[in-house]
């Protein structure tokens, strides 16, 4: 979609800089001409959402990282420092906390978004990869965050994951030590975790530089799944069209997000991460932040061997597997057709799909005893079926509905059925 | 139709309805704008356990006469001097010196409240007004000052007994800090 460029440069200066770095001509043809096909729905405003929330977790953290202090005898109390001493630290903390919920929220929704309309399909595979390596590196950012008040979640969370990676045959253990900088997670571990999720979200933005790059290449899909035809006919400049649009979603989001800084600021948090962390002893009940209870989920739900594989490791696989299959997901749907509109049988399946993660979500808050074990796992197999089994067969057995030849088809449809509901509105506007 | 409309009035020149949406909608969001962007500013002055820092108490009559201590205020060092009667004398006789920063030596002991304090007890900041290296006093090694009060080893500047500037690069007298006795010989800085 990135054609010829319309970018004239009006101004001597304009002139001057365009033949020298073009820097106004690609905000203008990536951010205010670049063509946007017509019948995007507020399904697609999350993108705009996720960079609103980026820019918020990176200016939020940077301010949190001036107060606070990351040794294990300072972190707890330096974190209770902002809260109570820092001007307006309890408003950038809780907005940092709460802005991770968010960024999740968000991402989620944008990746179920893309699994209904089949926007990993070609010509977007490499959009859709980068999209999973962002969700990789946002889960590995969040994690590493949560450690870093040194509370007992804190604690005893980086314990329990950074032991997932001990149970890596013969050489898991020589990683963990190396992971922790000792043999326990201690102060060497808080440092380098504070260092490294400074680090990671700049990686994120660098990354989703590429992801709206290889977005931009092909253009938008859109809920038809149907490819552009006719720029003239079915685009709209991305700008004032979609920057409206996307700005009122994204009020919409922030007034959701607000609602949690100020009304609700620890109703997604864990009571006992307001407990200084203690090694010696474990709270009753460890669980991640609710974002990540779906693949806690999957990684508690294989408690037997299979094969040579012992049940620890077994779950590691599993989970890191629930993630990594999302690369594959563009070769393993074999539906010729993109959005599940109109695919029936498909879309049963993918709301199926939805409900199987919200309730791997429910098993991961809960006690690891019967009945949750055998739902996590049911839960589970449906989880890695939907990809392995249900879409290769459905694109071979299914026989979808047609749609529309163009976009432009598909709006002047829409237009007759509404025209059929209202004659009055036409010729009032 | 209303589009129409609306390219109508806005080639008379009139201001239309849409211009004052789009007036109204910038103001609200810069509005907003910088209800956020305050606490984002604000969150680097000082915060609620420095300030509670910011006033100390300090019992003067510790000093002994013909010594001085320095304390700390606000992470910086202050300088109590015990003078004696020789150089209150030789304060305000400089009175009428030519002084680059005109002051008296009775302004030099004033309280923040604008009562005279007491002229044996001069406080004041230790930073030297030129580029704030710690000026040394009359009895410490190093001193090499001309006007019996302090030297700055750093670039040179000589202070009086009263702490003010007489000589070097510096453009100022050692600043007074806001202080008042609060009972006795207890004094109240900041």
């Amino acid at each position: 979609m990135s054609g010829p460029s319309s970018y004239v440069p009006k101004s001597d200066l304009e002139k001057w800089l365009d033949t020298r770095l073009p820097i106004v001509r690609f905000m203008n043809d990536t951010m205010i001409d670049f063509p946007t096909p017509k019948n995007l729905n507020y399904w697609y405003t999350f993108g705009g959402i996720l960079a609103v929330c980026l820019a918020s977790q990176i200016i939020t953290g940077i301010i949190l990282a001036m107060h606070y202090v990351p040794h294990i005898d300072m972190a707890y109390n330096s974190v209770e420092r902002i809260m109570r001493d820092v001007n307006y630290g309890w408003l950038i903390r809780f907005m940092h906390s709460n802005g991770a919920s968010m960024f999740f929220l968000a991402v989620y929704i944008h990746i179920f978004r893309g699994l209904y309309y089949g926007s990993y399909k070609a010509p977007r595979e490499i959009l859709w990869g980068l999209g999973v390596i962002i969700f990789l590196l946002m889960i590995i950012t969040a994690f590493m965050g949560y450690v870093l008040p040194w509370g007992q979640m804190s604690l005893w969370g980086a314990t329990v994951i950074t032991n997932i990676v001990g149970a890596v045959p013969f050489i898991g253990d020589s990683i963990k030590t190396w992971l922790l900088g000792g043999f326990a997670v201690d102060n060497a571990t808080l440092n380098r975790f504070f260092s490294l999720h400074y680090l990671l979200p700049f990686v994120i933005a660098g990354v989703v530089v590429l992801h709206i790059w290889a977005l931009h290449v092909p253009g938008n899909n859109n809920p038809t799944g149907v490819e552009v035809q006719d720029v003239k006919k079915e685009t709209l400049p991305f700008h004032p069209y979609y920057t409206v649009k996307d700005a009122f979603a994204i009020c919409v989001f922030l007034l959701i997000f607000a609602g949690f800084v100020f009304f609700g600021p620890n109703t997604l948090g864990h009571p006992d991460n307001y407990i200084p962390a203690n090694n010696q002893v474990t709270p009753a009940h460890i669980v991640p932040e609710w974002y990540l209870l779906p693949f806690y989920a999957i990684l508690r739900a294989i408690t037997f061997d299979i094969l040579i594989i012992d049940a620890k490791f077994g779950g590691v696989i599993a989970m890191g597997g629930a993630i990594l299959i999302l690369f594959a997901l563009p070769w393993l749907d074999s539906s010729k057709i993109k959005s599940m509109r109109y695919r029936p049988v498909a879309r049963m399946w993918w709301f199926a799909f939805v409900l199987n993660f919200l309730m791997l979500a429910v098993c991961g808050a809960m006690p690891a005893e019967p009945p949750w074990t055998v739902i996590s796992l049911i839960c589970t197999i449906y989880y890695f079926a939907y990809f392995l089994v249900v879409l290769p067969v459905l694109g071979v057995i299914e026989k979808p509905q047609t749609p529309p030849a163009s976009i432009a088809d598909s709006i002047l449809q829409s237009h007759k059925k509404s025209a059929g509901v209202s004659p009055a509105a036409v010729p009032a506007e | 139709m209303s589009a129409t409309n609306h390219e109508v009035a806005g080639e008379t020149g009139e201001p239309t309805r849409r211009d004052m949406i789009h007036v109204a909608t910038g103001a609200v969001a810069a509005g907003g704008a910088a209800m956020l962007a305050w606490p984002l500013i604000n969150q680097m002055n000082p915060a609620a356990d420095t300030r509670a820092l910011a006033s100390i108490e300090f019992d003067v009559s510790k000093v002994a006469e013909g010594s001085q201590t320095k304390i700390m205020w606000r992470g910086k060092p202050l300088f109590v001097r015990h003078r004696t009667a020789e150089e209150i004398a030789q304060g305000k006789k400089d009175d009428a010196a030519d002084l680059k920063d005109p002051q008296t030596d009775e302004q030099r002991t004033m309280q923040s409240n604008e009562q005279p304090g007491k002229p044996e007890y001069l406080i004041m900041e230790a930073n030297c007004t030129h580029l704030g290296c710690i000026p040394v006093g009359i009895a410490e090694p190093g001193y090499i000052g001309e006007y019996g009060g302090w030297f700055c080893p750093c670039h040179g500047s000589h202070y009086d007994t009263a702490g003010r500037i007489r000589k070097g690069p510096a453009p100022k007298n050692l600043p007074i800090p806001p202080y008042v006795y609060t009972g006795g010989t207890v004094v109240k800085i900041g």
